[in-house]
């Protein structure tokens, strides 16, 4: 316990160093700021004028899809916000400064994570705080406590998806010293799809959100859930099996650095 | 007390021809040739002993830090530093050490160095009184009073050397290993670093293992010399055995390296 508490201190002084380095370039933190809240908006957009011609897709009204975007942007930017250290990761092992955190006496992940907090990010989180207001006035949910902890356990299993898979991607880079651009398809792909709730990509594509990468978890059953297309009480707590996602990423991880280490690459 | 017993390492390494042709062929087939980094070393050090580690680029020098500082594991052979195999045991062996990496930051880069201590003092959770004393105590040494409150990226080269050293000390480390800690620095820097070095370790009698290219580093540093070349052991003794006459200590070091045909080129 007492180490626990440690290790999230460690993390927010890791945080506040990394808010005072940002803070030392201030102009290009708001233009990021500003940038990456603009282009969520750009894809805010395209929905909306989506929905100008076409009033549903697959039964979902515009603010049930709204509401389902929002929560996966949501999701996103958190996780890309805290492990934004795992995507710059292939840097660190090209030019050795993985080394350094070798030689620290914590667990590297901690180090890693804490090596960059991406507070930019809160461009892309305000666009979805803003849509998930919209639609959370729009949708005419009756916000029982069951439906609220519904999105609270959303938000948990989707960090932990999101983080999960920028974990694989860092791994991949002890083997091929580079990042590589086709883990994209499982992270920014996963934000994009994520537009609109995974059942209308046909059976398939469900199976395979459901058991290989678990993004219908944390979005499509918990969403039947939120709008009452079911009263499943499974739903609820779908999310929140998507964390054990983590458990084969961070074995992957463990190989990875087994793999460093007697390698010396 | 470091031991290391018949310790051997080895890395493959990708080959190929120059040429556009060759790179796309290595892209489907490639040919790997394997360095012995380290075959069969051996070694002991006593605690409180100043040993120059020494030999041509790509002799092993750097294997045999990161093997004794646990980044890397050997392929073959017995390491022990204080009854710790550092390989098996990272964390708490790495909490006992301190290690500099010339070519190599470990402070960040946009805060005032002052702030990548205090962060330090969290990783190595140092207990208050006993940092306090370390900073005050490093702070006369090495003169860093004006440097503390400047971001690393504002400091010369030798004013961050001097950082680096204190901060790789800041948790008392019993053994302190210097990857080239003098490399590109003016005389007065190299004056100032070799001099810190011998007091803390008079002080405090700090096993120190440094590796360097300059050998009035070794003349000032070192009683013992270890000679390494193509991952062997060639030579192990006091400074008066190699001298031998008294001749300029660099061409007595180029004679040995012609000597044991371990020069490249």
């Amino acid at each position: 316990m007492n180490t626990l508490k440690s290790c999230v201190r460690l993390y927010f002084h890791y945080v506040s160093i990394n808010i005072r380095s940002i803070m030392q370039y201030k102009t290009s933190f708001f233009l990021s700021v500003l940038g990456q809240f603009l282009v969520s908006f750009n894809v805010f957009g395209g929905i909306y004028f989506m929905f100008l011609r076409f009033h549903s897709v697959k039964g979902f009204t515009y603010n049930e899809v709204l509401l389902c975007f929002s929560i996966i942007l949501l999701e996103f930017s958190l996780a890309e916000m805290t492990a934004r250290g795992f995507d710059t990761f292939s840097g660190m092992v090209r030019t050795g400064s993985f080394d350094t955190i070798l030689i620290r006496p914590q667990h590297e992940i901690l180090q890693i994570i804490g090596s960059k907090f991406e507070l930019t990010r809160i461009g892309r989180m305000l666009q979805a705080i803003v849509m998930f207001c919209y639609a959370v006035f729009h949708c005419n949910i009756e916000w029982q406590p069951a439906r609220i902890a519904t999105v609270f356990f959303m938000m948990a299993g989707g960090m932990a998806v999101f983080t999960g898979i920028f974990m694989i991607y860092a791994a991949f880079s002890f083997f091929t010293l580079d990042g590589l651009e086709f883990m994209n398809i499982f992270t920014n792909g996963a934000r994009e799809f994520g537009k609109y709730p995974i059942g209308i990509y046909g059976k398939k594509m469900l199976f395979f959100t459901t058991f290989i990468i678990p993004y219908a978890l944390i979005q499509y059953y918990p969403l039947l859930y939120l709008i009452g297309r079911t009263d499943n009480a499974v739903n609820i707590f779908l999310p929140l099996c998507a964390v054990f996602f983590l458990i084969p990423c961070y074995m992957f991880w463990r190989f990875g650095v087994r793999h460093y280490r007697s390698s010396g690459s | 007390m470091i031991t290391m017993e018949n310790v051997c390492k080895s890395y493959r390494v990708a080959k190929r021809n120059a040429g556009f042709k060759e790179a796309c062929k290595a892209l489907f087939h490639r040919e790997y040739e394997v360095i012995h980094a380290l075959s069969d070393v051996s070694f002991t050090i006593n605690d409180g002993e100043m040993v120059g580690y020494i030999g041509p680029n790509g002799a092993g020098k750097s294997s045999t830090i990161k093997i004794l500082s646990g980044i890397l594991t050997p392929d073959s052979g017995t390491v022990f530093v204080d009854g710790r195999i550092p390989s098996k045991d990272r964390i708490r062996h790495v909490s006992q050490i301190g290690v500099v990496f010339g070519q190599r930051s470990q402070l960040w880069w946009d805060v005032p160095v002052i702030d990548s201590f205090e962060l330090l003092k969290d990783i190595y959770s140092i207990p208050n009184h006993q940092y306090k004393k370390n900073v005050e105590e490093l702070t006369q040494l090495l003169d860093l009073q004006e440097l503390l409150r400047s971001p690393a990226r504002q400091l010369s080269l030798g004013q961050r050397m001097r950082c680096e050293i204190a901060a790789s000390l800041l948790h008392s480390p019993k053994l302190l290993f210097l990857d080239e800690p003098t490399i590109g620095l003016d005389a007065v820097s190299k004056i100032a670093v070799r001099e810190f070095i011998k007091k803390q370790n008079e002080l405090h009698g700090t096993t120190v293992i440094l590796t360097t290219h300059d050998m009035q580093d070794i003349e000032a540093l070192s009683r013992r010399i270890i000679l390494v070349g193509k991952g062997k052991i060639l030579l192990d003794g006091g400074l008066e055995e190699i001298r031998k006459g008294g001749s300029n200590i660099d061409e007595t070091i180029a004679e040995l390296y012609r000597s044991f045909e371990i020069q490249e080129g």
